[in-house]
């Protein structure tokens, strides 16, 4: 079975490469104006304070919940439905003030008043102090990452390469968190994890075209970059999609089966695969073309001049 | 052409297997069990063993097998009942010495254990459990520090009759004499006392400064983790939970994991509690030097304690709650040097007061300047005073505590105090029902996600995509296998890890494939084509998969908790799928294919 027979698709064209860079730089200008305007929906992991997961015997009413929490002082709580009906999470800010052990069993407490036995799922206590490592962290993993990848690209191949690859990767990065900042999700440490290997799988993605791209300025002669470039995208075309489609296919699985609190992290892989796939078609060549990529980039100079004199 | 040397073949064939058999221990489930594990950290032998199944035999049931791992005493049980009336009787007779606990252990035949082999171990999320990572307060680790050296200098400096007043701010020490002329005696006494500390001369000439060096410092920090550490195991220890794990993590932070706990709210207390208990004699004439007057907790009156400490809650080797005259009392024993003082002390002061002082630690936030700051606040009060009727020395009791509160303290003082107080800042508590879901979800979604892969590339590339599929089983095998062999937790992102190798780990296949399918296309002859399809992918391979590892260390070098989970699983998917998607389906191809007359290919 071919789902995808020999294209011959411009992907490169002068006219082509503006639609796409028009619409990444739409991507991340509405990605970064969201999340200056916006901002992220942190989980407790990074801003701090006090989770509760609670399983209801049956349906759980909300509002009475709420009630209870208002009466018992709680003002600040957030409640929600998790994954079921009878699944309820609660959701303080931290507590300076106050002994976390005290507040945690006023709050089992208050959530039992109905007279219904709850079974407690998950607690989760994180210290403001604990969150703002975290999110530092994990900010620190995404930067050094990024470099790591920049060098390793910059050896295997050239420096023009290296801010194509990184280029579409940051793309990648910005745009997934701002789709996350638009439809207000959910943003926790398996979300930056999530991020971590978009960046991972795009970046599989841009080194393989980036492959099929060098072979091909060396076995099209002749031929212009922006022609060779496209041609090796074309021929790698298939192998993108069918690679995408199959890392879609469990990250759909994951998604519907893997349960509410790793739902996130599915969905921010699923939109950065997405994204990613697009941006290793565009992003990353015409990068690297706006860079006036060529064939000599790639040929290694020669170190030794000596050498030269030895030649006939 | 396209024939593997039998050797390679061969190979193959056995890292497969060595694959299955680490992977094997997982395939068996879990039953009751009780482990018995040794307080102070020793490995049990055969006669140990032996002992224990005979206790439990004694109290007349009998363990379906027993055996020892890791230096501990694993014994299985087909019912639930006999396994908690094993775990009481030993409970019962081993308190003291030994950590027991009921747990599920996984049922492995003899021959798997013979090997050493245990199924992957699964992560607080997916087992429940409670987490907490507690932070060790260095500065009151310092602080009491200075306090033994105020008053060591003050002793020595008294003993050599210098008139002098010793002050203890800020972690400093100042020794205040009265003129200039004392001050070499006073620095060669200090100099003596430790000549370690830095001494340096006050601004009025008439004055020493002291205060501890950076290696001393250093020092005291460490002794206070490993201190803090040892105490924290010790009272872990008498929760009877399996496999409790308390770590070090960084410079001042303590991790506690407690697989199972479900109340994360007794717990606490017994982790972070401070609790300890001190002994001084009654200053009757309230004048004396260094005495100072001491709150008394509910109805018990203030008094006025003596600077000597008979005894403190470090010399106490032992603690029972109990009661004494209908009143709940703790019943100590001190250690030889403590039983000592006191018997000295008992015997020099019949008919006087003696005090016992509860001392605890809490910390406080408070606002200063709009900034939110944390300070420890010492809290000591008096919880009885009794008139010393007759001598005694190692063995006596307190009173003055309610009943919940004499049995704490007696946990606490059998498991020693902490060298620093803890706080906790962090901490997860994931419910039964909540880890058996996650399980449940998670190998849902590797089983569909799994047979979604495996259909689609039956489809799409035939006998090819058979051979891929065969390679991506193999796949998760190794990575259970290497999971396994590490011993790293599996926990739900790892799980998420695996779900993500899976879709990604065919993009090598496809590599190969699309490759032989245009050279096929080109016009190259079958044979050709496979073999110029394998060599011409390698290098996209190899790069690509380099770069996601990069990725994959970087997150489990600078991770935390579930992330590290995540990278662990994708390092190791990465690792393994490159050798069952290269190797491994070539020797497949190279068997099915190799070496024959071929007019197409099944691609």
């Amino acid at each position: 079975m071919k789902l995808i027979n020999k294209t011959n698709i411009d992907f490169l064209g002068p006219k082509r490469r503006k639609i796409a860079l028009a619409v990444s730089a739409v991507l991340v200008i509405v990605s970064l104006a969201s999340l200056a305007t916006r901002g992220l929906e942190f989980g407790i992991d990074f801003t701090g304070g006090i989770l509760l997961e609670v399983g209801y015997p049956q349906a759980a009413n909300l509002d009475q919940i709420r009630n209870n929490l208002g009466a018992a002082g709680f003002t600040d709580a957030q409640v929600q439905k998790f994954g079921s009906d009878t699944d309820v999470l609660v959701r303080l800010p931290p507590q300076p003030n106050k002994n976390a052990t005290e507040v945690r069993q006023q709050l089992q407490e208050t959530l039992q008043a109905g007279g219904e036995t709850i079974d407690l799922r998950r607690v989760e206590n994180v210290s403001a102090q604990v969150g703002t490592e975290l999110a530092e962290r994990g900010a620190l993993a995404m930067v050094v990452a990024l470099m790591l990848i920049f060098v390793y690209v910059m050896i295997r191949f050239q420096w023009k390469f290296s801010a194509g690859a990184v280029a579409a990767l940051a793309h990648d990065a910005i745009v997934t968190v701002g789709f996350f900042s638009i439809f207000g999700l959910p943003f926790d440490l398996t979300v930056v994890a999530a991020l971590l290997a978009v960046i991972g799988y795009s970046l599989n993605d841009t080194v393989v075209a980036f492959d099929r791209i060098r072979e091909n300025f060396f076995a099209l002669r002749g031929v212009s970059a922006e022609e060779a470039m496209n041609v090796s995208i074309n021929e790698m075309l298939a192998r993108t999609l069918i690679t995408g489609l199959t890392t879609l296919l469990v990250l759909g699985a994951l998604l519907t089966l893997g349960g509410e609190s790793i739902a996130p992290f599915s969905i921010a892989l699923i939109v950065g695969i997405i994204i990613g796939t697009y941006s290793s078609i565009y992003t990353a060549s015409a990068t690297a073309l706006a860079l006036d990529v060529n064939a000599q980039d790639l040929i290694e100079p020669i170190k030794d001049p000596s050498l030269i004199d030895d030649l006939p | 052409m396209n024939k593997y040397p039998q050797w390679l073949n061969a190979l193959v064939l056995v890292i497969l297997m060595a694959g299955c058999l680490l992977a094997l221990p997982n395939i068996y489930g879990s039953v009751d069990a009780v482990q018995i594990a040794d307080n102070d950290g020793g490995a049990y032998d055969q006669a140990q063993l032996e002992e224990y199944v005979r206790v439990v035999e004694g109290a007349g049931v009998s363990p379906e097998a027993a055996y020892l791992h890791d230096g501990r005493v694993v014994m299985r049980f087909t019912s639930s009942e006999d396994q908690s009336t094993a775990g009481e009787r030993l409970r019962e007779q081993y308190i003291r010495e030994a950590n027991v606990a009921l747990t599920l252990t996984p049922k492995l035949p003899d021959w798997v254990r013979g090997f050493g082999l245990s199924p992957m171990s699964l992560g607080l999320d997916l087992r429940g459990g409670v987490y907490v990572l507690l932070e060790v307060d260095m500065n009151t680790a310092i602080d009491s520090r200075m306090a033994l050296y105020e008053q060591d200098f003050d002793d020595r400096l008294r003993d050599a009759r210098i008139r002098h007043r010793v002050d203890l701010d800020n972690q400093l020490i100042t020794i205040r004499l009265t003129g200039s002329e004392d001050m070499e005696a006073a620095r060669s006494i200090v100099e003596r006392a430790d000549p370690d500390v830095v001494v340096a001369d006050g601004a009025d000439g008439k004055s020493l400064t002291v205060r501890m060096s950076e290696t001393q410092i250093q020092e005291r920090q460490n002794f206070a983790i490993e201190q803090n550490l040892t105490t924290l195991r010790n009272r872990v220890n008498q929760l009877g939970v399996a496999e409790p794990l308390v770590q070090r993590q960084g410079v001042d932070r303590i991790v506690v994991q407690l697989p199972g706990v479900q109340d994360p709210n007794q717990l606490d207390k017994i982790l972070t509690a401070t609790a300890t208990l001190e002994f001084r004699m009654v200053d009757q004439s309230g004048d004396e030097p260094g005495s100072r007057r001491y709150t008394g907790r509910g109805d018990e009156l203030p008094q006025v304690l003596k600077r000597q400490v008979i005894a403190s809650g470090d010399q106490i080797i032992d603690a029972k709650a109990g009661f004494s005259e209908g009143q709940p009392a703790v019943f100590i024993t001190l250690d030889s040097a403590g039983g000592e003082r006191m018997l000295q002390t008992t015997m020099n002061n019949l008919n006087k007061p003696m005090s016992s002082v509860f001392i605890e630690s809490r910390r406080e936030t408070f606002t200063r300047n709009g900034v939110e700051e944390q300070r420890t606040i010492k809290i000591e009060e008096i919880i009885n005073t009794a008139t010393i009727r007759g001598v005694f020395k190692n063995s006596f009791q307190i009173t003055g505590l309610t009943p919940l509160e004499a049995r704490d303290l007696a946990l606490l003082l059998r498991a020693g105090a902490l060298a620093a107080p803890v706080y906790k800042i962090d901490d997860r508590t994931i419910g039964p029902s909540l880890g058996q879901d996650n399980i449940d979800r998670g190998f849902n979604a590797i089983r569909i996600g799994f047979l979604a892969v495996v259909l689609f590339m039956v489809i799409y590339y035939r006998a090819f995509g058979l051979i891929a599929d065969v390679a991506l089983f193999s796949n998760l095998i190794f990575i259970v296998a290497m999971l396994s062999f590490l011993q790293a937790s599996l926990t739900l992102p790892g799980i998420a890890g695996i779900v993500l190798t899976v879709g990604m780990a065919v993009d090598a296949n496809v590599l190969i494939f699309e490759r032989i399918r245009e050279e096929v296309t080109a016009g190259t002859a079958p044979q050709h084509a496979i073999n110029s399809g394998y060599e011409k992918a390698l290098s996209s391979i190899v790069d690509a998969n380099i770069t996601t590892l990069i990725a994959a260390i970087v997150l489990f070098g600078l991770g935390t908790g579930p992330i590290k989970g995540f990278a662990i699983t994708l390092m190791l998917g990465i690792i393994t799928s490159m050798f069952t998607a290269i190797v491994g389906t070539r020797a497949i191809v190279n068997l099915a294919f190799g070496g024959r007359k071929l007019s197409s290919l099944p691609i």
